[in-house]
């Protein structure tokens, strides 16, 4: 359970109305006092002190910020956190059980699929939507499902291995 | 006799090792400046100026003071009252922490607000009323210089005109000789837009200011965390001890986290004014607008050739549009960097450069994007020009540059202008290229295509670039020398922290620097901490530019595991019962020469340095190595890369993209080839789409990523990597820079693919991005498209 203005802000105004927001996060049931104008990101970073959720552009162009939305990718840098209420939020916390990596994550290191590792959280759920859907994708379809994520560091190459070894392994298992 | 280590086995040179950083990134684990909280910790926010050039009639602040929630809000007046209204730059010039008198570029600092949370900041900065005399703007250099042109700097005793420099470099007379004796004069004039390093993470700061220590920590995003300390303690006239820099796990930075930007300086006062720890993250807007930028040149110049394809000399101007503070982020005592590096790579008897700098309406801060100051530019030019001098020659593109090559044993040579390479294989790079991409075939192929209507080209860009600076004798930044550090320290059992004065920001320094502590003493690579960063305990180094890190900490790296191995001989010659002479290295191991094995590993001998050293000797095995580079590195590349042009459309698709890079011995190939494929994408995205250009009023055009293009993993080509090694011949361990070669050298093959597809069309020159708009134009039309390209407003 987070208030998450009862900690940041002791000197917000009586007048801002709070709206109470329960969502799943991770699989585990939350709730938050929050002001409705509060966006998603930010409740997961300051709010719930998911820290791996990053916010790049503000303008929904980067996809630094992509969390599963009922296990949908969606930029949450764009989408206030009062319209999670009642929904299922993934993010990049929620991908590795506590022994184990997501094969997604195994992908990412094995295939040097990052470097500055600020796009990586984004990059990894958008892919983790995509063998969802689509367990063999080409590398073309790989490329098309994360049209959405900048990545400043890599030039992309290595990331689609990263997916497609994961792709690989997970239809192995 | 205990086995060899296998070197790759415990991550040594060589090895592609996985990355040791990527275990907290790939949990979203790392700790960037956004993650950092501290206790009762504030929020700024900056207001920016709407427009590009305006005196101030007025700031009125009292609505945002009302405002609850709000601590303070910081005008120029105010920063003035303390004397910090103004900041040096790097370049010697000032720059405006808070404007006091004039606006000068849309989005420069205006006000800042501080609050207990960032949306009320952000709203205390709606309710500021700034009252703007509007003046004109100058968009461009040409209007810079231009008779009647508004005086930008009226701030500056003895600044009569917008132009910041005239600089110049080189053998003029010789250079007139050789244009005297030329059959054959090739000219080109080219523009080199703005563009934006655009790290996916912007710039931001949290000082902490705690009153009853009078220490001062600044959590900073910056790739130089001892450059600003230095620069905190002798601008602000802090003692230096009492300063304490953090650079935390940087989202990128490619040049644009060099710079002290405004927002540091306030965050830092209003750390000191509130006695609270105050952040400041900046948006992508504010990022895009008012940060370091990169390029913005008009470059033109000409060649002198014989018959038969010998160049005999070059000359060029180039004119650099610096914005309305010149503050680019460079260490030489050079003007317009290291625009002199042009034609390195060919054997060129004479050359001379004249340089001139503008400022205009524009965000100031010409950083070295994936760059070493201004080769990017210089080399774009370069390839550009000596494509269009083979084609006024009738000539082969791929011949007249192996024939103009600086040979291999021609070294050390010294460059048109004056620097001394020292290795290199040109030629047989470029043979590996031409090979892989199938040249000779291609040609036909594009023979073929042409009869049936298709438009293929072929583009090569080769050049070796000055990586790593310094030495300390030609580059400083504000008096400190370029030289850089290490420091090693090997604990009881054998395990070791290794501390450098770099700052790795993707480059994975944590995974490649244990990497030479494995070469060089035979400690397991995973049995090594790396650590950068934070002022207390790192030694002062220069940061991390410009591909520095191997050339100069790296190479610190293997000097400081030299001397502690030197060190730990002492030891195991006492733990053997020899002397010294009397025994051999090998990977790990020290051994008895006349007995192989009688032999001490390396942890045996740190143990003994804590618990069996001989009489007299100081206890320990650690040490530190600060290390000057004699000269810089030159790495060598060959980009080739083939292109096909739809006549209907203009738009252009890379049909392969191929990469010859020698930069000298490989510490982690896998490591190495991220960074070549990195840099590609970015020299990609150049020619093709990323620009930041201004309207006739001075508005950005480009100040988010609706607006601003970066290439995604869609448009993205596939690359083919290929390697040369030619190791360095001064670094310890023959390395060369790596990170942004393919930044610097590829932008030309891709231009030279589509110039060279459309060739046939009377055209000689589309300057960057190759939008299909300005490709079609220059194929209907059969002209050059020439400089930014144009705004279309709503008026049209």
């Amino acid at each position: 359970m987070t208030s998450y203005f009862e900690e940041i802000s002791p000197a917000a105004p009586d007048t801002v109305p709070l709206r109470r927001v329960t969502l799943t996060l991770n699989g585990q049931q939350r709730v938050a006092e929050i002001e409705p104008r509060l966006l998603l990101a930010h409740l997961l970073r300051s709010g719930f002190k998911l820290t791996g959720t990053h916010t790049g552009c503000d303008t929904t162009n980067c996809g630094a910020c992509t969390v599963l939305f009922d296990g949908q990718p969606v930029k949450s840098c764009t989408m206030l956190a009062v319209q999670a209420d009642g929904h299922d939020v993934l993010t990049v916390e929620g991908l590795a059980t506590s022994s184990e990596l997501h094969p997604i994550q195994e992908g990412f290191k094995d295939a040097h699929g990052l470097q500055c590792g600020f796009c990586t959280p984004g990059m990894m759920l958008t892919a983790k939507a995509l063998l969802e859907q689509n367990p063999n994708p080409t590398e073309d379809e790989v490329r098309w499902a994360l049209s959405g994520n900048l990545c400043r560091c890599t030039g992309y190459q290595n990331i689609v291995k990263a997916v497609l070894w994961a792709a690989d392994k997970m239809t192995k298992e | 006799m205990p086995e060899a280590l296998d070197e790759i086995k415990i991550g040594g040179m060589g090895a592609s090792r996985k990355r040791v950083e990527d275990n907290r990134f790939i949990r979203g684990k790392g700790n960037y400046i956004d993650d950092i909280v501290l206790p009762g910790m504030l929020h700024m926010e900056i207001l920016r100026s709407p427009v590009a050039h305006a005196r101030i009639r007025s700031i009125d602040t009292s609505k945002a003071w009302n405002m609850p929630g709000v601590r303070l809000v910081l005008t120029g007046e105010m920063m003035a009252a303390r004397n910090l209204a103004w900041m040096p730059t790097l370049s010697y010039d000032t720059q405006a922490v808070l404007a006091t008198d004039k606006v000068r570029f849309q989005g420069q600092e205006v006000a800042c607000v501080i609050a207990d949370d960032p949306y009320i900041a952000k709203d205390a900065c709606e309710m500021i009323v700034v009252d703007y005399e509007p003046l004109p703007a100058i968009v461009n250099p040409q209007q810079a210089l231009a008779d009647g042109a508004p005086l930008i700097r009226d701030d500056k005793e003895n600044q009569h005109d917008n132009v910041v420099y005239h600089w110049e470099v080189g053998d003029k007379e010789g250079t007139d000789r050789a244009f005297a004796q030329a059959d054959v004069v090739s000219k080109l004039e080219l523009h080199y837009p703005r563009s934006h390093p655009s790290p996916l993470e912007c710039c931001g700061s949290i000082a902490d200011f705690n009153r009853s220590t009078s220490k001062l920590t600044v959590y900073m995003t910056t790739q130089a965390p001892h450059i600003i300390r230095a620069a905190v303690a002798l601008v602000a006239e802090l003692p230096e001890h009492m300063i304490r820099v953090i650079s935390p796990d940087l989202g990128g930075g490619f040049g644009n986290k060099v710079p002290v930007y405004p927002g540091y300086v306030m965050s830092i006062l209003a750390s000191i004014l509130l006695e609270s720890p105050v952040k400041w993250i900046e948006d992508r807007t504010g990022n895009l607008i008012s940060t370091g930028f990169a390029r913005d040149v008009y470059l033109q110049g000409e060649m002198a050739l014989r018959k038969d394809g010998k160049i005999l000399g070059v000359r060029m101007h180039t004119d650099a549009d610096h914005g309305a503070f010149f503050s680019d982020a460079q260490p030489s005592k050079f003007k317009i960097g290291l625009m002199h590096s042009a034609f390195a790579c060919y054997d060129i008897p004479a050359a001379h450069l004249t340089a001139r700098g503008m400022y205009t309406n524009k965000a100031p801060g010409g950083v070295a994007y994936r760059c070493s100051f201004r080769v990017t530019e210089a080399m774009y030019f370069q390839e550009r020009m000596v494509q269009e001098a083979a084609n006024d020659l009738g000539m082969d593109q791929a011949q007249f540059r192996r024939m103009n090559f600086v040979r291999d044993d021609d070294f050390p040579h010294r460059t048109p202008f004056g620097f001394l390479t020292d290795s290199g294989q040109y030629g047989k790079c470029l043979d590996v290229g031409l090979a892989a991409v199938g040249y000779d075939d291609f040609l036909k192929q594009k023979e073929e295509a042409r009869k049936n209507g298709r438009l293929l080209g072929i583009g090569i860009s080769t050049m070796t670039e000055p990586l790593g600076a310094g030495n300390s004798r030609e580059y400083d930044i504000l008096g400190i020398k370029m030289f850089d550090s290490a420091e090693l320290r090997v604990h009881m059992t054998g395990k070791a922290i290794l501390r450098t004065g770099a700052k790795t920001q993707g480059q994975g320094h944590e995974t490649t620097w244990a990497q030479i502590v494995a070469h060089e003493l035979g400690i397991p690579a995973e049995d090594i901490t790396v650590e950068e960063g934070d002022t207390d305990t790192a030694p002062f180094g220069m940061g991390t530019y410009a591909s520095r890190s191997t050339p100069v900490a790296g190479a610190a790296v293997a000097m400081v595991s030299r001397k502690i191995r030197a060190k730990a001989r002492k030891l195991a010659a006492h733990l053997l019962e020899v002397s010294e002479e009397d025994i051999d290295w090998e990977l790990g191991r020290f051994y008895v020469r006349s007995a192989r094995d009688r032999g001490v590993t390396i942890q045996e001998c740190a143990m003994a340095a804590y618990s069996n050293m001989p009489d007299g000797m100081e206890p320990g095995l650690e040490n530190n190595a600060y290390y000057d580079p004699p000269n810089l590195t030159w790495p060598f590349a060959c980009y080739i890369a083939t292109v096909e042009v739809d006549p209907q459309t203009g738009v252009w698709d890379v049909l392969n993209m191929v990469a010859v890079d020698d930069c000298g011995v490989r510490i982690n190939p896998m490591i190495v080839e991220g960074q070549i494929m990195g840099g590609l994408t970015e020299a990609y995205a150049m020619a093709n789409m990323q620009f930041i250009t201004f309207d006739s009023e001075g508005n950005c055009i480009g100040s988010n990523f609706m607006d601003y293009l970066l290439p995604t993993a869609w448009e993205t080509p596939g690359f083919e990597l290929h390697e040369v090694v030619t190791p360095c011949p001064h670094h310890p361990i023959g390395a060369k820079g790596i990170g942004e070669c393919a930044t610097v050298g590829g932008p030309a093959a891709f231009v030279n693919a589509v110039m060279n597809a459309i060739g046939d069309k009377g055209v000689r020159n589309i300057d960057m991005p190759l939008l299909p708009d300005r490709v079609y134009e220059a194929i209907t039309q059969k002209h050059d498209v020439s400089g930014a390209p144009p705004i279309r407003t709503d008026d049209e």
